[in-house]
């Protein structure tokens, strides 16, 4: 085997240097390109660009109603007679009132105003048809619980016209001189609650819910996600502590946060707003207490599903929509169609707000407010059990 | 299993997959307690998974073993109790201060004499001047420094060390790891992972892992000795620059140039010979020379690429 001797290797040429190629519509495509696949690699922020807008259009287009017909109405006829079968078919024809309870004392009628039972109380004095049949100043009474004068306006509207033409078509022959009067009878509207119809009122409290839940769900859902982004979750999962540890260290402070917030939203709403505060102190602070955790583990569960802030944000913006909307804060609760309310008794903001509603406006205690605080306390627990079972231990 | 109380990692036949890719293939290895091993292998070969399962950060999707006495798999806490692990990546607080993070493991491990502890571990790393300065403004050696004594604030049996001095300066390398010499001299055992050639010969031991199976075990000397190789080294100018003719031919199994010089290597030292012969000219001259550890690697890393493809 003879081997032939090789030459030492020439010294390379340096290579040319690159020269910038090509349109810059083919750097804007291919940004546009990797943005895209991008896009739909993120599932969740695919779901969100296809799920917001439908969700808004459903609500915004069936769900929210601004001039709710069918509310509850509780009557008390003390007066057996034409006139006032005629005054309640007036009330009911409108459209604006359902006859749901028929009371038989005004302490049972008061009784349902308050528990929110009714949302209307009408009273049909004893003596209505024999002042109509007089003409001397017949009256019937409208109660209305004006917590959300936004739910109650457009059906006091409509009561007012009744007076008018309610009993035009029972007042005849001798009667009809009765009907050519400005009116044969009077609704006299009694305001509970608002008696000023002050929207302040409703919408201070409803803030607080608002304002509660996105800060804290938000808080939560980041600082979790945050330790994941940072590469942090790493040696905190390398350390002894348990899942529920942990969720309890995240929380407590936020909980500080949360109770500050309201202290200042409640402060702002008495000075600037002069929002009542009838009392209800005890049940308002154990709710707000829940609500406030109840947010925090809400956001504490975004955190075991999201792997990035940026999906936790997302989330809560999500969870944030129905909370605004269905929840009584912006439109009326009553004014919703029924699945829409159904969804509403599953959102925790729903029943902060009657809580604070209750208490603030109406002076409700324990005794009243007791099924809300409980649907909060069932959120806690529920949503405190998912984020344990979905919280990875591993990084699996 | 038997149960052996000398050895401090015991595992047999572990696997695990991220969807379709297995990264860890039926790895078995055996750790004695109180020495320093070198987990060694190229990128993407499975050691941060391995280490992350012997620690319970990572499920193993079968295989079973012990970890300080402990089961793998279902006495996680208690394994965490005893293991301290340093993340590849640096995971402590940026954003709070040495001490607050020091102060964090502390509690966080339940110790007591937390202040004591803490002061004593900040001096022990020579920052208890710099106590209050955010851990997020450290140069990268001294957050590494940081991180370990985080790791072993709770005085743990194990030390799990995932590439503790990537991108680590020398001078920072050596004093990181005069304390991890310092760490197992009182008693620690330590497991480490790393690229650098000069760090796997100051452990005790070696264990290399290539495509999520361990290909060799051992001291350095015992890895050279199973690798059996035959090393040339050509000097001369341009020499180095024939890596790449040198590599194609028979009998050569790797030609990696060392700054000037070219490392040649092969197994059979015939065909090497042979090889070799038509470069045997001026300006070129040619020695023998002792394979270094990381000719054996080199050796390992290609014939494992081999076997995998």
């Amino acid at each position: 085997m003879s081997a032939t001797p090789v030459p030492a290797p020439a010294p390379p040429t340096p290579p040319a240097m690159r020269q910038v190629h090509g349109h810059w519509t083919t750097r804007v495509l291919a940004v546009l390109a990797k943005e895209f696949v991008q896009l739909t690699r993120d599932r969740l922020t695919y779901a969100m660009i296809l799920v917001v807008p439908v969700m808004q259009l459903l609500l915004f287009g069936y769900a929210i109603n601004s001039q709710p017909r069918h509310l509850p109405m509780a009557v008390l006829v003390q007066d057996d007679s034409t006139f006032a079968r005629s005054v309640l078919a007036a009330f009911v024809n409108t459209s604006y009132f359902d006859i749901t309870h028929t009371a038989r004392s005004t302490e049972e009628l008061d009784r349902l105003v308050e528990s929110g039972e009714v949302q209307f109380a009408l009273t049909i004095p004893g003596d209505f048809s024999r002042r109509v049949a007089l003409g001397d100043d017949a009256q019937v009474l409208l109660e209305a619980d004006a917590t959300d004068p936004t739910a109650t306006g457009p059906a006091l509207a409509a009561a007012a016209g009744i007076a008018s033409q309610g009993l035009s078509h029972d007042l005849k022959g001798a009667l009809a001189v009765r009907a050519s009067k400005p009116t044969p009878f009077e609704v006299v509207v009694h305001n509970r609650y608002n008696p000023e119809s002050i929207t302040a009122y409703n919408i201070v409290p409803g803030l607080l819910g608002v304002i509660l839940t996105l800060t804290l769900v938000l808080m939560t859902a980041l600082s979790m996600t945050r330790e994941i982004e940072r590469g942090t979750m790493e040696s905190l999962l390398a350390t002894p502590a348990q899942p529920i540890e942990v969720m309890i260290g995240k929380l407590a402070p936020y909980v500080i946060v949360g109770l500050a917030q309201t202290v200042v939203i409640l402060v702002v709403g008495r000075v600037l707003f002069s929002v009542p505060m009838a009392g209800g102190w005890i049940a308002l602070s154990i709710g707000v207490l829940l609500f406030v955790i109840g947010s925090l583990a809400m956001g504490f569960f975004f955190s075991t599903l999201a792997r990035t802030q940026l999906q936790a944000m997302q989330m809560t913006v999500f969870y944030l929509l129905p909370s605004i909307l269905l929840s009584g804060f912006m439109f009326p609760f009553r004014g919703m169609p029924g699945w829409a309310q159904a969804i509403g008794e599953v959102i925790p903001v729903t029943h902060f707000l009657r809580i604070v509603r209750g208490a603030l406006l109406k002076g409700e205690g324990l005794a009243a407010l007791w099924p809300e605080l409980g649907a909060l306390g069932v959120f806690v627990l529920l949503i405190t059990a998912l984020a344990m079972l979905r919280y990875r231990r591993t990084l699996d | 299993m038997t149960d052996r109380s000398d050895l401090a990692i015991d595992v047999k036949g572990l696997n695990k997959s991220f969807g379709d890719k297995h990264v860890v293939k039926d790895f078995s290895i055996q750790v004695p307690r109180g020495r320093i091993t070198g987990f060694l292998g190229p990128n993407g070969s499975g050691k941060t998974t391995t280490l992350r399962m012997l620690c319970g950060l990572l499920t193993p999707d079968s295989g079973e073993g012990k970890c300080l006495g402990y089961d793998i798999v279902k006495q996680s806490d208690e394994i965490k109790l005893n293991v301290g692990y340093m993340t590849q990546r640096f995971s402590l607080y940026e954003d709070l201060t040495i001490e607050e993070n020091l102060m964090f493991m502390a509690r966080v491990h339940g110790l007591d004499r937390r202040h004591e502890r803490v002061k004593q571990a900040l001096e022990r790393l020579g920052l208890l001047e710099r106590r209050r300065q955010l851990a997020g403004k450290l140069s990268g050696g001294w957050k590494q420094r940081l991180a370990l004594a985080a790791a072993t604030l709770h005085e743990p049996a194990l030390l799990l060390l995932d590439e503790p001095t990537a991108g680590v300066d020398p001078k920072a390398r050596r004093t990181f790891w005069d304390e991890i010499h310092a760490l197992s001299a009182e008693g620690l055992t330590v497991l480490v992972s790393t690229h650098y050639m000069d760090e796997a010969e100051r452990c005790h031991d070696i264990a290399y892992i290539a495509y999520g199976e361990l290909i060799a075990r051992g001291t350095a000397e015992d890895i050279l000795k199973q690798v059996g190789l035959v090393t040339w080294e050509g000097s001369g100018p341009g020499v180095d620059r024939l890596s790449g003719e040198i590599a194609k031919l028979p009998g050569v199994e790797t030609a990696a140039p060392f700054g000037a010089t070219l490392h040649v290597s092969g197994t059979d030292e015939g065909a090497l010979d042979a090889a070799l012969k038509p470069y045997r000219h001026e300006p070129f001259h040619w020695s023998r020379t002792e394979p270094t550890l990381e000719d054996a690697f080199i050796h390992l890393m290609g014939k494992s690429e081999d076997n995998f493809r």
